[in-house]
Order: structure tokens, then sequence, then C-alpha cells
């Protein structure tokens, strides 16, 4: 009976194992599969095209041109590769400037005929339409726009997903936003994170100990929506004051309240590592006539530096993947950020902001899932570099 | 005139009466083996002279320990001074995450020393005095953990060999070696005798005989016998030491 009690515990416990084993790889399989639509949507918005003169030697447009050129930023032709004329710009509900409501019929029957006409007789336009008016006498020349490339996406310097004609699901804003922000978080974070660790360790009497822990153990379990509130209440507007900036919801603002956030960590791990090291080496050091500050400063931290390290790269990780708190304070704009006054946005914020608003199984819907990918990249690549280290760590013990 | 001397040496660790009452004169340029059961208080004595106990909370001293004359217990001694006078070897080789040179350099380094010949001549120097330069020559640079247990050892002496101090402290040094390091412990032991002055904790009789000049005995953190080894060897004047010699306990 006992036996058969240890065999069906032993049984439940791989089963588990296997379960979440099989949950993770489910999800990743998910996040690919979903991501990976991205590559299969046109560039321009889903059942539209864009159509130019028959006589336009221009046959292909990048996202980024078109979105230009429909904001008025490209206006000649010679900037995209066409000839010297200006570039006009066609949408949908101009037709009224065009041709009188009563020329298109009382069911609109002849919208597609004018629009026709119209591309045929304005050399310099450009026409964002719906595929259902091109018809196949169309007298202008559909542009073959293609689909979204993955060099789009990798490498595209913007991000604006809802824009009209052609949407922008650039990533570089977003993944240089989130790395920016988590660097420098750890850039401050770091600094005071080992202090307190080697206070705790070293110097820390048993009394301060007993005090300090706990409470050091609960700023890492509160939620980061408060982390979030406290950011927009103090660290923002303390920012906006400091710098004299027009808003103070910036890279700052986040990698501040991030840096508290990863605190907890760095401190819980560094300290740790810190004890690892054997009380008769520290003897030897002081033996020799070191001080404790030289002695934790050219002995124990040395000792541990691998320790430190995996505080490091845990702290980054707690940094990278941190949504709410970030989403608060950081002002959310994509740009690639130079510096940390200005407004950024990462990538988990741009996740959950986004995807209520992103029509289910569209484009942009489908850039989110990319988008979680390459937090899930990150985050694998941050893990794999935690093992290498505590590995090392581990070699040198013995 | 004796170079370390302590007087009526009561110590506590919290409530623990661990040391009780001892007197000791020990000469310049001699061996002095302290021997007993292990928990006798032959380690914290023996930290008591350079102060090593000072790390451990909720300990308490009484009565006096003159080194050169100086209570080194007085509130206007360094205690990182009276450490590089006062040297220790530990009872498990301890050598730092460091290469082999660097190991004997932090001393030199810690205590305010620049000079970049002065260091490597010190380091060479002392890497001979503890035997151990002939085999490490040619990789100072490596690791100290890629040296065998015995040569760590030997490091570690040497380490302790290059700020100059005037006493060496070894605690049970030989206790994790294999037999020819020992012997190699011993060896050298024989030969600083002549520039330092050392106090050795053993639990090896024969060792205690082969290398002191003169032999402590304690039990239960009590100075039993302090005497000429030979004496305490061949003649003991109590017979609790007798019977720890001869193996009757202990
Ligand atoms: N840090 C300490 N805290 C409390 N008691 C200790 C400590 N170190 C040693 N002792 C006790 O003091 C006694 C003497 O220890 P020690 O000097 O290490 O003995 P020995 O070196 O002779 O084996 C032992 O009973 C031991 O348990
Ligand atoms: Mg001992």
């Amino acid at each position: 009976m006992r036996r058969f009690i240890e065999k069906s515990v032993e049984k439940v416990l791989m089963a588990s194992g296997a379960i979440t084993s099989l949950t993770i790889l489910l999800i990743v399989v998910f996040l690919f599969r979903q991501g990976a639509g991205l590559f299969r949507n046109s560039v321009v918005e889903e059942n539209y095209s864009l159509a130019v003169n028959k006589t336009n030697p221009v046959e292909k447009l990048t996202p980024e041109e078109i979105k230009n050129i429909f904001d008025r930023e490209i206006v000649n032709w010679a900037q995209v590769g066409g000839l010297n004329e200006d570039i006009s710009v066609f949408r949908l509900n101009d037709i009224t400037s065009y041709v009188s409501e009563e020329a298109l019929g009382e069911e609109m029957q002849f919208l597609s005929h004018h629009l026709s006409e119209i591309v045929d007789t304005h050399p310099h336009i450009i026409a964002f339409i719906p595929n259902e008016y091109i018809r196949k006498d169309f007298k202008g020349k559909v542009l073959d726009v293609g689909k979204i490339t993955p060099s789009d996406f990798f490498a595209g310097k913007e991000w604006f997903p809802t824009a009209q004609p052609a949407p922008l699901f650039g990533l570089l804003p977003l993944l240089l936003g989130t790395l920016w922000v988590s660097f420098a978080a750890i850039l401050f974070a770091l600094p005071f994170g080992l202090a307190v660790a080697i206070y705790l360790a070293e110097l820390a009497s048993t009394r301060t100990r007993a005090v300090l822990k706990p409470v050091i153990e609960l700023l890492a379990g509160i939620p980061s929506v408060i982390y979030g509130f406290f950011g927009l209440v103090v660290v923002v507007p303390l920012i906006q004051k400091t710098f004299d900036l027009p808003v103070g919801e910036t890279a700052l603002a986040g990698s501040v309240i991030l840096a508290v956030m990863a605190m907890p960590t760095i401190i819980t791990i560094a300290e740790d590592a810190i004890r690892t090291v054997p009380r008769a080496t520290k003897e030897a050091s002081l033996a020799l006539g070191a001080s404790q500050m030289q002695t934790i400063f050219k002995v124990i931290l040395p000792y541990c530096v691998s320790g430190i390290m995996a505080a490091v790269v845990l702290g980054i990780g707690r940094a990278v993947g941190e949504t709410m708190a970030v989403l608060m304070v950081t002002g959310n704009s994509a740009i690639i950020p130079t510096t940390l006054l200005e407004p950024v946005r990462t990538i988990p914020a741009t996740i959950a902001a986004e995807l209520g608003e992103a029509p289910t199984g569209g484009a942009h819907y489908e850039a989110l899932f990319m988008l979680g990918v390459i937090l899930f990249l990150i985050t694998l690549f941050i893990s794999i570099l935690i093992e290498i280290i505590s590995a090392k760590q581990i070699k040198q013990q013995q | 005139m004796s170079i370390i001397s302590t007087k009526n040496v009561d110590f506590y660790y919290g409530d623990f009466h661990a040391l009780k009452g001892i007197s000791m004169e020990i000469e310049p340029n001699t061996v002095t083996a302290f021997i007993g059961p292990s928990g006798c208080g032959k380690s914290t004595f023996l930290r008591l002279m350079n102060r090593m106990n000072d790390l451990i909370d909720h300990t308490r001293m009484t009565g006096e320990i003159l080194i050169e004359g100086q209570n080194i217990y007085d509130k206007t001694v360094r205690v990182d001074e009276l450490r590089t006078k006062v040297g220790m070897v530990f009872q498990k080789p301890n050598p730092f995450p460091k290469s082999i040179y660097e190991n004997v350099a932090y001393g030199l380094r810690v205590n305010g020393i620049k000079d970049k010949d002065l260091i490597t001549h010190t380091v060479e120097e002392s890497l001979r005095n503890a035997a151990l330069w002939n085999e490490v020559k040619d990789k100072l640079k490596k690791s100290a953990f890629e040296l065998s247990g015995g040569q760590q050892q030997r490091l570690c002496i040497a380490r302790a060999l290059a700020i100059k101090p005037r006493i060496l402290l070894m605690d049970e040094p030989a206790s994790a070696l294999d037999p020819l390091s020992t012997s190699k412990i011993e060896d050298l032991i024989f030969t600083l005798k002549n520039d330092y002055t050392i106090v050795i904790v053993t639990h090896n009789m024969q060792q205690a005989a082969r290398v002191s000049d003169k032999t402590a005995f304690f039990y239960l953190g009590e100075l039993v016998e302090f005497d000429d080894t030979q004496q305490i060897f061949l003649k003991p004047k109590i017979e609790a030491t007798q019977n720890y010699i001869t193996g009757r306990f202990g």
C-alpha cells in the first residue's frame, strides 16, 4: 500500500513537471505562430490599394515612404525615385472636390468609374482606395506594395500602428526604449543595491539586519501599480522641476522607478553571494593588517563577483519585463531615445497599452505578438546568461 | 626578556568560560607548541594574540597580553598595526581568489606599499623563505587555487612572511595536509625560527616534539603545564599531561 502511494506521488510529480514544460512550450509556439502572421500582411491596410497614374515611373514604395507621403512630409515624386513633380494625395473622401455628388449616382454606382478617371487624368496623383472600386477596366496603375518584411519590423525606426494607409511596425524604438530604461535602471540600482548588500552582510549588527531585511523583502512584494503611483506623484514632478522640462514623464522617471523595484532582487542575491565568502578568507585578509574596507573591496567582492553578476542580470530581467509602473511614468512615445530626459516606450508597456484596441487577427494585433516574441527572446537570453554565470560560480567554488 | 607575555587571561564566549587564568611567557626566536584535546581553548588563546577574537560578537576578556612590552588590548593600539607584527597561518589553506603573486603581494599593498620593485623583490624573497619559490616561479600569474593543498599552505605562510611580522601564529597548519607536505612545513618551521617567534597549535604529538622548544598543555580552558618540550615529553610533572601524551585520553 505504502509503496503504491509512493509510486503514485512520484507519477503525479513527474506529470506536473511534464505539464509545466508542455505549457511553456505551448505558450512559445503560440506566440511565434501569431507573431509570424505579421509577415503575411500587406504593407497597406487590408482590402485597400495604392494607385498612381500609368505614366508614373514609380513601381514600389516602402511603408515609411507611404506614411511620409500621406503625412505630406514627402511632397515630390523625385524624393521616392520618380519625376520632379509635386505629389498630390488622394483619399476616398476627397472625391467630392473632383466630382459632384450627383455624378456619383444615387447608390454610388459610378464611383469606380470616376476613381479610374481621376487617377488617369492626374499624372502626379497617388490614390488610396478600397479594392472593391478597382475594376478590371481601371486605368491607373496599382502599386505592388508587397508584404511587411522582417526588415520592416526588425530594422524599422518608427512604431506607428494606426497610421493610414500604411501602419509602421518598427521594433527599434521600443527595443531601444526597453533596453535604455532597463540599463539606466541597473546603473542606478547597482551601486545602491551593492552598498546595502555589503552593509547587511558585513557591517550591520544582527538587530539592524533583523529590521532591514523584512523591509527590503516587503519592497519586493509591493504591486507595481503602486510603484507607478509613487512615480507619478513624486518622481515625475521632481524630474520635471529639476531639469526644467515640459513634461516629467521620461525615460529617467522609468529608470528610477525600475531601479527601486529591482533593488530587492539585487540586494538579496548580492547579499547571499557575499555570505558565501568563507570566514577564513576574510580572516586571512584581516590577519595581514588589512582594514575592514580593504577586506571588503579587495577580497570579498572579487571572491563573489560572479554572484554579483547574477544579481545584476536578474535585476535587468526584472526591469526588462516590468510593465505597469513603466507604462505609468515614461510618457510612452515611441521614439528612439537619445537622452534619459525624453519620453520613451518599452515593449511590455506597448503590448499592455495597445492590445485592447488592436483588432483581433489584424496586422497590429500580430505585431504585438511579435513584440511578445522579442520580449521572450530577451528574457531567454538573460536566463541563459544567469545559467552560464552560476555554472561558472559553482566551478570556481570547487 | 619575553616577546609575548600573558597575565591571568580569562576569556568568555557569552557565558561560556573558555580560558581560565592563563599566564605564559614566550621567548623570542623560539617555537612554542600548544597541545591538548580538541575544544580545550588552544585556538582561542592563539587568536587572542592577534586580536582575531575581536571579530566574534559577545566575547569578553580579562587579564593582559603584552607583546614586546605593550598591552595589545590597550585602547590606543591599532589592531591593523598589531596584525602586521603578529602574522597568522590558519588550519586550512585559505589563499585569496587571486594570482600566486598577488596573494603574497596583498599584505604589502594593503599596508600602503606601492614601490613595484620592492613588492616584486619581497614576493620572491617570501616565496623562497616559504620553500615554494622553485615550484611556482614560472607560474606566478596563475590562480592560487591551481596549487596543491600543501603548496597552498606554504603560499599562505609566504603571504604571512611578506609583511615581515615578528611573531607567527600557526593554528594546526599541517592538519589538512598529506605527510610529505607536513614534513615540508615542519622543516620550514625549523628554519623560520631564526627570524621569527613561532607559536604553533598542533594535535600531533610527534610534531610538537619535533619542532618545538617549549610545549604548553591545555585542558578544559586551563594551562596545565608549560615547560621545555624535552621536559614535557620525557618527564611531565603533572599526571594529566602524562596521560594525554601517552594517549590515554584525548
Ligand atoms: N565562536 C565561538 N563561539 C562560542 N564558543 C566557541 C567559539 N569558538 C570556540 N568556542 C568554544 O570554546 C572552546 C575552545 O575552543 P577552541 O579554542 O577552538 O579549542 P581548540 O582549538 O583547543 O580545539 C570550545 O569548547 C568551543 O566550543
Ligand atoms: Mg582549534
